[in-house]
């Protein structure tokens, strides 16, 4: 009943091309972005914050880059780590070297050495396709691990292996409660993923979803192959360069090479296939089911059986029902919790006349 | 049952866990929170590296039971203790830290992050909030100056001091200083922070005494490592030095046995000198040994009390059986540590629950001498510490094991690092921080 | 001299690799399903293994067991997840197996336990004295036993899929699911029979890798150094799992004694991947994988 677009009728161009078409929608964004600028920072302790909302709003935007490369643009990846690991080299390199320098220009630079990386990396792709892509981009993680730890440069010749961040100021001003720094979160991820939003109903995205679905039809229908392919590429790597950026400098304050090894790599391409590939949305649900799920089932357990002297068989139970809700959600929902969430609305949309 | 019914179902039963876990949680407040002491205590129990995260916490968690049943706390303070399960990954233990971090009447009082990552992670957030990050026998070395570095405590042996012991025990075996002129030796090393941390150290003292070192990096996993050993077999090496951590330690010793290097040249990293590094190697690992800080066994009376006061009570948190092993030890040790500094702290700032910036002061003014060591029952377990404002670190002494092919036994006493040459490299890296971060040393004279 | 104990010592580790490879090609070639979870079974079967002897069973009679207890896993992997699952999509079975992993994780370390145990089947891993007498050659006699079980495995498996009934319909299912199901092949049993048999060879590679790093969570690990012979090889051929573990095995010691020491070391963990993408440029499907044929 409330749920429905009867009565909204496009007038014009524009209206057509909103990224919401639907009111109830668009009014339900806002509503979710109202809450997490002005509610969350108001409410939430520094625990949820810090532990919970930061990394979702990080990881979220990992698994966007690899949901445009892989859920968009069929192309596996699982190197998404490493790229990560790029953009928090780059952005600490840039921040050390050139002090001066904003530090959104830093971030954004550090996403472009990121998708220049990217790209070197997905040229491969022309020739070697499906799992066998997988190849070029486990190379990549390698390459790239092997890089960081070889060539100290990049870490600013320091002894200790793992480099300390600097500070993020933006006009002077230093970031540094966990609100500070969740805003600044909040703020990039939101610019990105309306962008992403943008790109991926556009042209661009539309092509890509053709060479997803089939890369030689898509080549008769006049769709080059290999600059969308690379564009995709460029796109996720510059969307990973950036969280990379963020994880190591808002979230570990420090950049060491073992944050960004082969199994978050994995992790990522967990989200993508969690949250839903091919949904922006399912980003944040992916992002959000991995992170939290063990950390929720951790908490559960910690309290029921915390005393009774089985903490060992306790954990690796904790692992067994992570894995088991995994494949419960799988066998539900095969294509993701994405999907769960567009039933739900179509649900709605009937509601509450089932027919 | 059709999907939508399997779906209800768990929906309901999340939020019936959900429900319970507040009931149960709201059942948690009935004692007295100004007569505890709440300790946060980090575990890694599943991975490749359970072996360590379960051993050592045990021991930790052990040694607080034992106060709680033998003397009743600390002056009558009741220690109590969460644990939080980080499975060794970097981000669970910055959320574990954030969980914990306010528990207990006034916060807690100290954090061992378990993990040179988590020690990072936590550096800047603790000094925030005022928590001493607690890394014995691991962590960032160069927090060893803590007039850069108020509350990290890489207490008893850091990382440089022990490669420096273990020159100058190689120097005893030759009969020595002078003998090192000319040796060769191999260190084998994680690629990975942990393992170029040693690097500098080794190179400067490669310089220092004239012999010859060559780094091989091992590449992770390191579950094969034949062609370092055919490369090793071609430097003939007269010591190797293993410092890796979890399976690649083993991989050495099976490597060494295939092409007959002598396992009683291989002196590895106290990370690699558990029995869980040994047993998997089988007869190749006799002979083998490694650094370490503490001893091994089961002959110290606190450990004797563990069996009488713990284990007698059922309040055991490791298997018995691993009593006395290596890492349980290493978790005693940290328990007497960190209690001493309790201990120390609520004879300053009067007995009851202490907050971590009351703990800052108790650690950098530590000092276990060897006669409350032996008050403690702890005798040739845990080394003399004395911490002061200007050197976290508070001891630098190294002892040696040897693994017999079915026990370690120790083989040396307290062997002293090259302190004045380690601290000089420790200056050099922190002012560097110093420099980087803004931060003005504090003046320790004051 | 030494190129040549690189070498052959580089074929040895080679083969270990194959061995693990083995176990997603079985079920690759069955269900085209990549198994995220065989580094998992890996370490189900070697703890099971272990912690049998350790109750005083003999060898033999722990293998069987053991191999008993891979078959229950199949029926039950069968039954409570592939059937619910026919017909999805490849990533979604993907992720199933990732789930799996998850799960077979913290089974085996919840019914045995996450402590590390020795395990010691009877082969000594010390070098092959007679070799070295004759020619100078160090090899260990451990890696000459175990090159042999994998071939003997090899062999096995070879004849099953290439001229038993079972092998045929295997072929058949691996073809297309579908068309299997309408000439009457039961799809469910060859499940079974490929998740059991990947069970087993589980079972070999974590007993011969679990004697060498003793038997742990780290087992699971094995698995990854497994993907690179999988890609070169190609994911559905056994021939292709040995030809390229060989080829990997001896390239990537080659590699990292005599390019290492002039870059800094420690090449091994990129090399291999490297070496596969170049071999992909020039076979997009591995060196044995099936030919990929495109329609519009």
């Amino acid at each position: 009943m409330l749920y429905r677009e009867t009565g909204q009728i496009k007038t014009d161009y524009k209206s057509d091309m909103a990224m919401f078409p639907i009111a109830q929608d668009r009014w339900f964004i806002y509503g979710c972005v109202a809450v997490a600028v002005i509610g969350l920072p108001l409410f939430a302790s520094s625990y949820i914050i810090e532990a919970f909302l930061i990394p979702i709003l990080i990881w979220s935007l990992a698994a966007l880059s690899l949901n445009m490369l892989l859920g968009y643009c069929g192309q596996l990846s699982l190197g998404h780590g490493a790229f990560m690991a790029v953009g928090a080299y780059a952005a600490y390199n840039f921040a050390t070297r050139i002090p001066e320098l904003n530090i959104f220009i830093v971030f954004i630079l550090a996403g472009l050495c990121a998708a220049a990386v990217s790209v070197l990396f997905g040229l491969p792709s022309m020739r070697i396709k499906g799992f066998y892509l997988a190849v070029s981009t486990l190379a990549a993680q390698f390459v790239i691990e092997w890089v960081f730890s070889t060539v100290t440069w990049f870490s600013g010749d320091n002894a200790m292996g793992t480099v300390d961040t600097p500070a993020i100021v933006i006009f002077g001003y230093k970031l540094e409660s966990s609100i500070d720094l969740y805003m600044f979160c909040l703020v990039i991820n939101i610019v990105l993923f309306v962008l992403a939003k943008n790109l991926v109903r556009g042209s661009v995205g539309r092509s890509w979803m053709a060479i997803r679905d089939m890369d030689v039809a898509a080549s008769v229908i006049g769709i080059r192959l290999l600059p969308a392919k690379l564009l995709a590429f460029g796109v996720s790597g510059f969307y990973a360069g950036v969280a990379g950026a963020m994880y190591a400098f808002v979230y570990l304050k420090a950049c060491d090479i073992t944050s960004f090894d082969l199994f978050q790599s994995f992790n990522i391409l967990f989200m993508v296939i969690i949250g839903g590939m091919g949904s922006v949305m399912g980003a944040y649900f992916g992002a959000a089911f991995i992170l939290l799920l063990p950390i929720v089932l951790n908490i559960t357990f910690q309290t029921f059986f915390a005393t009774s002297g089985f903490a060992g068989l306790v954990s690796n139970i904790e692992h067994m029902v992570f894995g088991g809700l995994i494949m419960f959600f799988l066998i539900v929902e095969p294509l993701g919790l994405a999907r769960l969430w567009s039933t739900a609305k179509e649900k709605l949309r009937l509601w509450p006349f089932p027919h | 049952m059709t999907k939508r019914k399997l779906f209800l179902t768990a929906l309901a039963i999340g939020m019936m866990t959900a429900a319970v876990t507040e009931t149960a949680l709201a059942q948690d407040k009935k004692s007295d929170p100004n007569k505890e002491q709440f300790i946060p205590v980090l575990v890694y129990r599943t991975g490749p590296f359970a072996a360590g995260g379960t051993g050592i916490p045990g021991g930790m968690m052990d040694y607080f039971e034992l106060l709680n049943q033998r003397d009743g706390g600390i002056n009558g303070i009741k220690l109590v203790w969460e644990e939080c399960d980080t499975a060794y990954k970097t981000d669970r233990g910055v959320e574990c830290y954030e969980r914990l971090k306010k528990n207990g009447a006034k916060g807690i009082p100290f954090i061992h992050p378990m993990s040179t990552g988590v020690a990072y992670a936590l550096l800047e957030r603790a000094t925030k909030d005022k928590i001493p990050v607690v890394q014995i026998g691991y962590g960032r070395t160069d927090s060893s100056d803590g007039r850069v570095f108020p509350y990290s405590f890489p207490l008893l042996t850091n990382y440089w001091s022990q490669n420096s012991a273990k020159i100058r025990y190689m120097a005893q075996i030759l009969g020595g200083e002078d003998k090192l002129k000319g040796v060769k030796i191999v260190n084998l090393h994680l690629k990975h922070p942990y393992g170029e941390e040693t690097k500098p150290m080794l190179d400067a003292m490669a310089k220092r005494f004239g012999f010859e070192v060559t780094h091989i990096p091992v590449p992770w996993p390191g579950i094969d490592q034949k062609s370092l050993w055919l490369q090793i077999r071609q430097i003939k090496p007269d010591f190797v030095i293993n410092r890796n951590w979890g399976v690649s330690c083993t991989v050495p010793l099976r490597e060494a046995a295939r092409i007959g290097f002598p396992r009683d040249r291989i002196i590895g990293v106290w990370w690699c000198g558990a029995e869980e590094d040994v047993i998997p190697a089988g007869k190749a690992a006799k002979g083998y040994i490694t650094a370490a800080f503490h001893s091994v066994g089961t002959d110290s009376p606190v450990i004797q009390d563990m069996f009488e006061h713990v284990y007698g009570k059922m309040k055991g948190n490791v298997s018995a059986s691993r009593v006395g092993s290596v890492f349980y030890n290493r978790g005693v040790v940290w328990g007497i540590i960190s209690t001493e500094a309790i201990r120390l702290a609520q004879k300053k700032f009067g007995v009851g629950p202490v907050s971590g910036e009351q703990m800052q002061w108790a650690f950098e003014n530590l000092e276990l001498d060897a006669a409350r060591i032996k008050e403690l029952g702890a005798e040739g377990l845990v080394p003399e510490i004395k911490v002061s404002c200007f050197d976290h670190e508070g001891g630098g002494r190294v002892r040696f094991q040897q693994w017999d092919g079915k026990k370690w036994n120790m083989i040396t006493d307290w062997i002293p690092s090259y302190a004045k040459m380690v601290r000089k490299m420790i200056e050099e890296s922190a002012a560097k921080y110093a420099k980087d971060k803004g931060i003005t040393p504090r003046n320790c004279a004051a | 001299m030494f190129v040549l104990e690189v070498f052959i010592s580089g074929l040895l580790s080679g083969v270990m690799y194959s061995l693990v490879a083995l176990g997603f090609v079985l079920i690759f070639k069955a269900s085209g399903v990549f198994n995220f979870a065989q580094g998992a079974m890996v370490l189900l079967a070697a703890l099971t293994f272990v912690r049998f002897i350790e109750m005083g069973i003999p060898l033999w009679l722990a293998a069987i067991m053991t191999f008993g207890v891979m078959i229950v896993l199949a029926i039950f992997i069968e039954r409570f997840l592939l059937r619910p699952l026919v017909n999805q999509p490849l990533i979604t079975l993907f992720m199933l197996t990732i789930g799996l992993n998850y799960f077979l994780e913290g089974l085996a370390q919840a019914v045995w336990d996450a402590e590390v145990h020795g395990l010691d089947i009877g082969i000594e891993d010390v070098p092959w004295v007679g070799l070295e007498q004759a020619t100078g050659l160090l090899i260990s006699m451990f890696d000459v036993i175990s090159a042999l079980i994998a071939m003997g495995l090899v062999i096995i498996l070879s004849i099953v899929f290439n001229k038993t009934k079972v092998g045929r319909a295997l072929r058949a299912v691996s073809n297309d699911h579908q068309a299997a199901m309408s000439v009457g092949i039961p799809l469910n049993r060859i499940w079974v029979i490929v998740w059991a048999m990947s069970g087993l060879v589980a079972l070999v590679a974590g007993a011969l890798w679990g004697t060498r790093l003793g038997v742990q969570f780290s087992l699971s690990i094995v698995a990854l150094k497994a993907l690179p012979v999988l890609i070169l090889g190609g994911f559905n051929s056994i021939m292709g799992a040995i030809v390229a573990g060989l080829i990997i095995g001896a390239s990537e010691k080659l590699g990292e004694v005599f390019l290492g020491p002039y870059v800094g070391g420690g090449i091994e963990s990129f090399f291999p991947y490297v070496l596969a993408m170049m071999v992909l440029f020039w076979r997009p499907q591995g060196l044995f994988g099936d030919v990929i044929i495109e329609r519009v």
